[in-house]
């Protein structure tokens, strides 16, 4: 299919916002602001379209697209479709449900950015690229796609964190540039050598190939076992940093520390699950035999991620740091799902990726509001905010309860699914990670209820309660995650053929 | 030799030579006829028009056959066409930054400016296209000469005048070490002409003889990597490049890379690849001593990312990172896969783009300010938001950041040090490990120009002629990076280089 443009509009269409932000006097605040909310709609209501029909069973393949691009040299003995890359886009029903998440979460992060204070401009059209970037990266056909839309969020990421966050901000942008730089460094060596070494980095076709290297496509040379391992494990290195898996974790500490409440929602709620997806799109499927041989490992790093996050968590005194180590936590449970290589267990993981993106998009949208008005987020210096702010102090504790899995909201379905899973298939792990969620109560508890009751410091008891436009997409976020959680057969329906697809490759 | 063989050669090949010659000539004469008072701007614009008229030249040769005249001194084959393009179109760029460039002192020597970069153009064109040692050896030389000259041409400048005399005295020696390999080839051989080497070496049967041939091969590899800036003759870049008028560092940086590469291939493919070697399995000379190339390329890549991780210079900064980029461009050598020259000549185009780029805007900056450290990029942003969005995106591409030139470089090579058997783990290993490392000091200039507040707010100025380098460089660095297919398509043409030998 070569006459839809869907998806190349869906992902592009932020940029007509970073050329039109170009032509806005940088003193025009309101304008700028607006403009930059306005461009991230676009591709909110492809994606939503797009989702609404694919639930009515559009077929997905047809928004496939594909364009010549780049080849490296004709060579009169291979194939003319060798060392090519196109241009190509397309999605699965897990995909689409990243697209809509990324850009659901973009557009709301859009609205949290009234809280930015300087350089506008510049933020926006920054803004704008990470969001063109986090897009392409679940519609990338092919590898080498993906890594570019990958790399394209790290640049963007860099000087949002560099310059609009808090006061250490450069040494956040810079942990946050050195450790992801290089996790897509290998990243970027396994992409090349699986190129280099089939002639093709077309996802579905490099598939085909690596389950049977006897097949109707040759491959240029051979992949060997041992290599196979060595690409695997580096792709998970690669992803851990992104995941984060302990220990690779520290710079995203940093990042959600330091970087602006806003860029943090899309970096806890998108940026994250890029790890995730890419550890399930390529970790699981293109090497699914590893992936069996390394799920026990993996199924542990979940469960240490699940607890060396919430202990952690437990003793932060600055509540962005109580969310960062329970984004940590949260992210073994996504690990915890995969290393359980069941059913349950997969949708468990791709459960909690979407909720856990909603979830601490709103905790940090939370976070955003609060910080505005009382210029603090540590918690011996909270205290007291249901007085000031009944409301906000209301959504804190929906989130917070939403965050440990309380049932009929998100995080339960997503929690109690993986563990299902890895129960099934590992009870012993799976015992002992249940610890970690009677953990994510203590901490989340302490921290929320530390804040919003006891005396009131002075700075918090004149705060003003939270207004209409930052009301609005708590109550959307709020809506979606009470949404899944009573009615998860949304996620689960688009995610179905996927799972499915993963199963077989896994032959179980 | 007759009038008439003479008048029988295709002199026509040679339009490119001639037209940079002539210019040069007569600039010389113009220069020295002028009166001293007058401005030598004029001279600048001849020169360019001169260089672009050669271009065009260029260009109407392409579709013209392999030919190889005077005795195979000169050859017009697919790599000397594709090579020259890039030596020009450097050399073009360099005089406009040449014309605009105002030091502190001011610039008493301006027409000698401009017809010394023509000369030593002139030598790395007939590098290019030659087919002999002797000629091949009075290119390498005439760019060489004409290079320590620029590189001095800050006469009351102190650190100019340290420069020229390092320059000069380090390419001493290595073109002497070049000259004694070049000597052992020679009589092993008892010919200068490449091709008659060629075959004369791949009968060498006598592992003595061999032994002597692996000698010549590393002792030309040394020598001649003075003109890449790779280990072991790197030494010289950091204070040559801050010392040297920086359209002179430009040109040395770029042009005088792209001319050592040249060499390296043309010799190297030519003479060693038929050539046979007796190890555990005998083998290609030019294999056998891949191992070779590939640890110089290693250590060219780590000495140039690490060592710049200190540097406060800029035009020390770049000079390291030049290193880098011949390290990164070694690898591609060193991988002798099929993509080998293909992938080196993209690299040098992309790396002449966002490397001229960013001198460019280094050579204003550092002109006004009067200073060359780092802290003169401070709040770039706020003064020239433009400018500095510019400096970023030639930056990026030196950091081979997806969505320009730099990356598709990179991956290219790459491309070639795994698609060959055994892949080249290790090589590529350390240039993406090295890159990470060049992230830190890339990322540092842009902490400068986007993080750090400026001490002044005055606009920087910005000359026509850096103006129209910088736009230039941006398009192309850009256009490359998401449209490579129209490098490549431009390359399909010479067919992977095979007319090397013929």
């Amino acid at each position: 299919m070569n006459d839809t443009y869907f998806l190349s509009l869906l992902v592009f269409s932020p940029l007509l916002g970073i050329i039109l932000l170009a032509f806005v006097p940088k003193t025009q605040e309101q304008t700028i602001k607006l403009l930059g909310f306005l461009a991230t709609l676009p591709s909110l209501i492809l994606a939503l379209f797009a989702f609404g029909q694919y639930l009515r069973g559009y077929d997905l393949s047809r928004l496939a697209e594909k364009h010549a691009w780049i080849h490296f040299g004709k060579f009169s003995f291979l194939s003319e479709s060798t060392f090519t890359v196109d241009y190509e886009l397309n999605v699965d029903g897990f995909a689409l449900v990243m697209i809509v998440l990324t850009a659901l979460l973009a557009t709301l992060a859009a609205v949290a950015s009234i809280h930015i204070k300087k350089e506008w401009k510049g933020y926006f059209m920054l803004f704008l690229l990470l969001e063109i970037g986090m897009l392409g990266v679940f519609a990338a056909g092919n590898l080498v796609l993906f890594f570019i839309f990958f790399e394209v969020t790290l640049v963007p990421m860099f000087f949002l964190i560099g310059k609009w966050g808090y006061f250490e901000k450069e040494k956040a942008a810079y942990s946050y540039l050195l450790y992801n730089g290089i996790g897509s460094a290998i990243l970027l060596l396994v992409i090349l050598i699986l190129f280099a070494r089939t002639g093709t980095s077309n996802i579905a076709v490099l598939q085909e190939l690596l389950r049977d290297p006897q097949g109707a496509v040759q491959m240029i040379a051979p992949i060997s076992n041992d290599l196979r391992y060595g690409l695997f494990i580096a792709l998970l290195v690669a992803f851990g940093v992104k995941l984060p898996i302990v220990p690779l974790h520290s710079w995203m500490l940093r990042v959600h520390v330091q970087a602006p409440p806003s860029i943090v929602m899309l970096h806890s709620g998108v940026l994250l699950k890029i790890g995730a997806f890419g550890l399930i799109r390529f970790g699981m499927g293109l090497f699914p035999e590893q992936f069996q041989r390394f799920a026990t490992l993996i199924a542990i790093l979940g469960v240490v991620n699940l607890l060396y996050g919430a202990f952690l968590a437990f003793v932060q005194e600055d509540f962005k740091m109580v969310l960062a180590y329970s984004s940590i936590s949260h992210m073994g449970i996504v690990l915890i799902g995969l290393g359980a290589l069941n059913e349950a267990g997969i949708q468990g993981a791709i459960f909690q990726v979407v909720s856990h993106g909603l979830i601490s998009a709103l905790l940090f949208l939370l976070v955003s509001i609060m910080y505005e008005r009382v210029h603090t987020t540590m918690l011996d210096h909270l205290g007291g905010l249901a007085k000031a702010m009944p409301l906000v102090s209301g959504f804190l504790l929906a989130g917070a309860m939403a965050s440990l899995g309380l049932p009929g909201m998100s995080g339960f379905i997503s929690e109690f699914t993986a563990f299902l899973g890895l129960f099934k298939a590992k009870p012993a792990i799976a015992a002992v990670g249940t610890l970690g969620i009677i953990m994510t109560a203590v901490y989340l508890l302490r921290a929320v209820l530390n804040m919003t009751y006891g005396t009131a410091k002075r700075g918090v008891i004149e705060a003003a309660d939270i207004r209409t436009v930052e009301l609005v997409p708590v109550l959307i976020l709020l809506g979606c995650i009470i949404f899944i959680g009573v009615y998860p057969h949304i996620l689960a329906q688009p995610l179905e053929a996927t799972i499915q697809t993963m199963m077989n490759g896994l032959g179980g | 030799m007759s009038w008439d063989t003479l008048m029988q050669y295709k002199w026509g090949v040679m339009t490119p030579e001639f037209i940079v010659l002539g210019v040069a000539t007569a600039l010389s004469l113009i220069d020295l006829l002028m009166p001293n008072e007058k401005s030598r701007r004029p001279l600048g614009l001849f020169a360019i028009a001169g260089v672009i008229v050669a271009i065009v030249s260029l260009i109407g040769l392409l579709s013209v056959d392999t030919t190889s005249i005077l005795y195979d001194t000169f050859r017009l084959d697919a790599f000397g066409k594709a090579f020259k393009l890039l030596l020009l179109t450097g050399a073009a760029l360099v005089l406009l930054l040449a014309m605009d460039y105002q030091p502190k002192e001011g610039m008493k020597y301006q027409g000698e400016f401009y017809y010394l970069f023509l000369t030593a153009l002139l030598g790395a064109m007939i590098m290019t296209s030659s087919g002999d040692l002797i000629t091949l050896f009075v290119g390498l030389e005439l760019l060489s000469i004409s290079s320590y000259i620029l590189a001095g041409l800050r006469k009351a400048h102190r650190l100019s005048n340290e420069s020229a005399l390092k320059y000069v005295i380090n390419g001493g020696i290595s073109t002497a070490i070049t000259l004694f390999g070049m000597s052992y080839v020679f009589g092993l051989t008892g010919s200068t002409n490449l091709k008659q080497m060629a075959v004369q070496l791949s009968m060498l049967q006598d592992s003595g003889h061999q032994y002597v041939l692996a000698l010549a091969f590393l002792m030309l590899f040394v020598g001649l990597s003075f003109k890449l800036a790779s280990v072991p003759f790197h030494m010289w870049a950091p204070d040559v490049y801050q010392g040297a008028p920086t359209p002179a560092t430009a040109f040395l940086s770029v042009v005088s890379k792209t001319a050592g590469f040249v060499i390296v291939l043309r010799l190297f493919i030519t003479l060693f690849a038929a050539a046979l070697s007796q190890g555990k399995e005998p083998s290609s000379m030019l294999l056998s001593m891949q191992d070779y190339i590939a640890f110089l390329a290693g250590a060219t890549m780590i000495i140039g990312n690490t060592v710049a991780l200190k540097q406060r210079n800029v035009k020390r900064l770049f000079a390291y990172s030049s290193i880098a980029h011949a390290g990164y461009l070694l690898v591609g050598f060193a991988a002798m896969s099929w993509v080998m020259i293909d992938s080196m000549w993209f690299y040098l185009a992309a790396y002449l783009l966002m490397n001229l780029g960013a001198f460019a805007i280094l050579q204003i900056v550092t002109d006004e300010a009067g200073s060359e450290d780092i802290s003169q990029f401070a709040g770039l942003y706020r003064r020239q938001p433009l400018l500095a969005v510019m400096m970023g995106i030639f930056v990026l591409s030196l950091a081979g950041i997806p969505g320009t030139a730099g990356f598709i470089g990179k991956v290219h090579i790459f491309l070639g040090a795994f698609a060959t058997e055994p892949a080249h783990y290790v090589l590529a290993a350390i240039m993406i490990a090295t890159t990470i490392v060049s992230y830190v000091y890339y990322f540092g200039l842009f902490t400068q120009i986007f993080f750090r507040p400026a001490a002044h707010h005055e606009p920087v100025k910005v000359p026509l002629g850096v103006t129209i380098v910088i736009v230039v460089c941006a398009l192309g660095t850009i256009a490359f990076g998401i449209m490579p297919s129209l490098a490549y398509n431009f390359l399909d043409q010479f067919q992977h280089f095979g007319d090397f030998l013929r």
